[in-house]
């Protein structure tokens, strides 16, 4: 475990291998909710919060469940199963004890269950922190760290592509490329420019 | 029969999954560098689609209604691990090339929309046939957006060299020539579905 170790998961998850614009993982929400930058920040929040706490909870029992008793080839039902009901269970918290901000959030979380950013994050962590059925060491951290920067790059990129959105209502685009079509050639420009930090090295 | 072959028809062009309802798009630009990639896509994704359509058809009136997606997403995902397991075992390079898209078969709005938008509501046979419709019509958008990806991006069809002589446009094969495909073409077929109204 060691610093660099976390530098080198902040940059390629945020910058390089971003989730949305060069892994395509959660592009429905993407291209439906950024309209407007308060509701594309909600639900940036909420994913944030989810890829982090599942990240966590699916190492745990990737860890001391799958593992152990050989059962890795049931990883993408046990971890489409808990994160389901973990999100559920977040749902049904947030509703009992803040109905201000259920307002804000609540809306989002049922979307977050079907979001291919969380089991994508999920998968990848399995896949990239354990090597031969062995978990790395510190890999609890590189994990959950990755989630964060997940969830951090999502928020990137949906914050910008919110910003253009909202100033594009203004504009006078073809009919036919309104709205999707538009959204997605956007993106490819995004993504364009994000390819730029390929070339980082450490 | 008529019927069942007009179930099979809407999904191909009517309600064509990526193009006109643009569900699943995950999988469909991650994988469509090259077209061999977008056939194995399409073909694993048609599997899950039939398989969990025919099997939440079938038990439908025994799932309670307040937690039938956790039901729908169990179902689904177990067709996801037989696809995964499979093709591990028979083409390690095609799984290899798809990497984690094939797990997330489990989350591609395609399968889990049609679940709940047809399956419940309809028979065994319906429900397959509109299953097959969905996936045929998933594979041939994967077909056309990979075959303008690797034509212009690596200038060959199925590993078929196409020009004689050809400076690939090497965004293409990046993420952000996958996003412009998808944009133009959806863009193309708004101008049809204009042109028919």
């Amino acid at each position: 475990m060691s610093a660099s170790q976390f530098l080198t998961i902040f940059i390629s998850a945020v910058f390089i291998y971003n989730v949305i614009l060069s892994r395509f993982l959660g592009l429905c929400s993407f291209v439906a909710i950024s309209k407007e930058t308060k509701p594309a920040l909600a639900m940036s929040l909420s994913v944030m919060f989810v890829t982090t706490m599942s990240s966590i909870i699916t190492w745990l029992i990737y860890r001391f469940l799958l593992i152990p008793f050989d059962l890795t080839y049931l990883r993408t039902i046990s971890f489409i199963l808990v994160i389901a009901t973990f999100v559920q269970f977040v749902e049904m918290v947030i509703r009992k004890t803040s109905p201000a901000m259920y307002r804000f959030f609540g809306i989002y979380l049922p979307l977050i269950t079907v979001n291919c950013a969380v089991l994508g994050v999920a998968v990848l962590n399995s896949d990239m922190f354990f090597v031969k059925g062995r978990a790395l060491q510190g890999s609890f951290w590189y994990s959950a760290f990755q989630g964060v920067c997940v969830g951090l790059g999502y928020t990137l990129a949906m914050l910008l592509m919110s910003g253009i959105r909202e100033r594009l209502d203004l504009c006078n685009v073809p009919k036919a490329l309104k709205d999707f079509p538009l959204a997605f050639i956007i993106a490819s420009i995004m993504s364009l420019s994000f390819l730029g930090f390929n070339g980082f090295k450490f | 029969m008529k019927r069942l072959f007009n179930e099979f028809l809407r999904g191909i062009v009517k309600e064509n999954p990526t193009f006109v309802l643009v569900l699943g798009l995950c999988p469909t630009l991650a994988v469509s560098v090259s077209v061999i990639n977008g056939i194995g896509m399409g073909i694993a994704a048609t599997f899950v689609l039939l398989g969990s359509n025919i099997i939440i058809a079938g038990i439908k009136n025994s799932i309670p209604e307040r937690i039938r997606i956790p039901c729908y997403i169990v179902v689904i995902a177990t067709f996801v691990t037989i696809t995964e397991m499979m093709m591990k075992a028979y083409s390690p390079a095609l799984d290899r090339a798809l990497g984690i898209y094939v797990p997330l078969i489990v989350v591609n709005c395609i399968v889990l929309g049609r679940a709940e938008a047809y399956a419940s509501k309809n028979t065994v046979a319906n429900s397959f046939f509109d299953g097959l419709g969905m996936g045929v019509g998933f594979t041939l958008a994967l077909i056309l957006i990979s075959g303008i990806r690797e034509a212009l991006g690596a200038g060959t069809l199925l590993g078929h060299k196409l020009f004689v002589s050809f400076d690939p446009v090497f965004v293409m094969g990046m993420p952000s020539g996958a996003l412009l495909v998808i944009g133009l073409l959806l863009g193309f077929f708004n101008v049809l579905k204009g042109r028919k109204t």
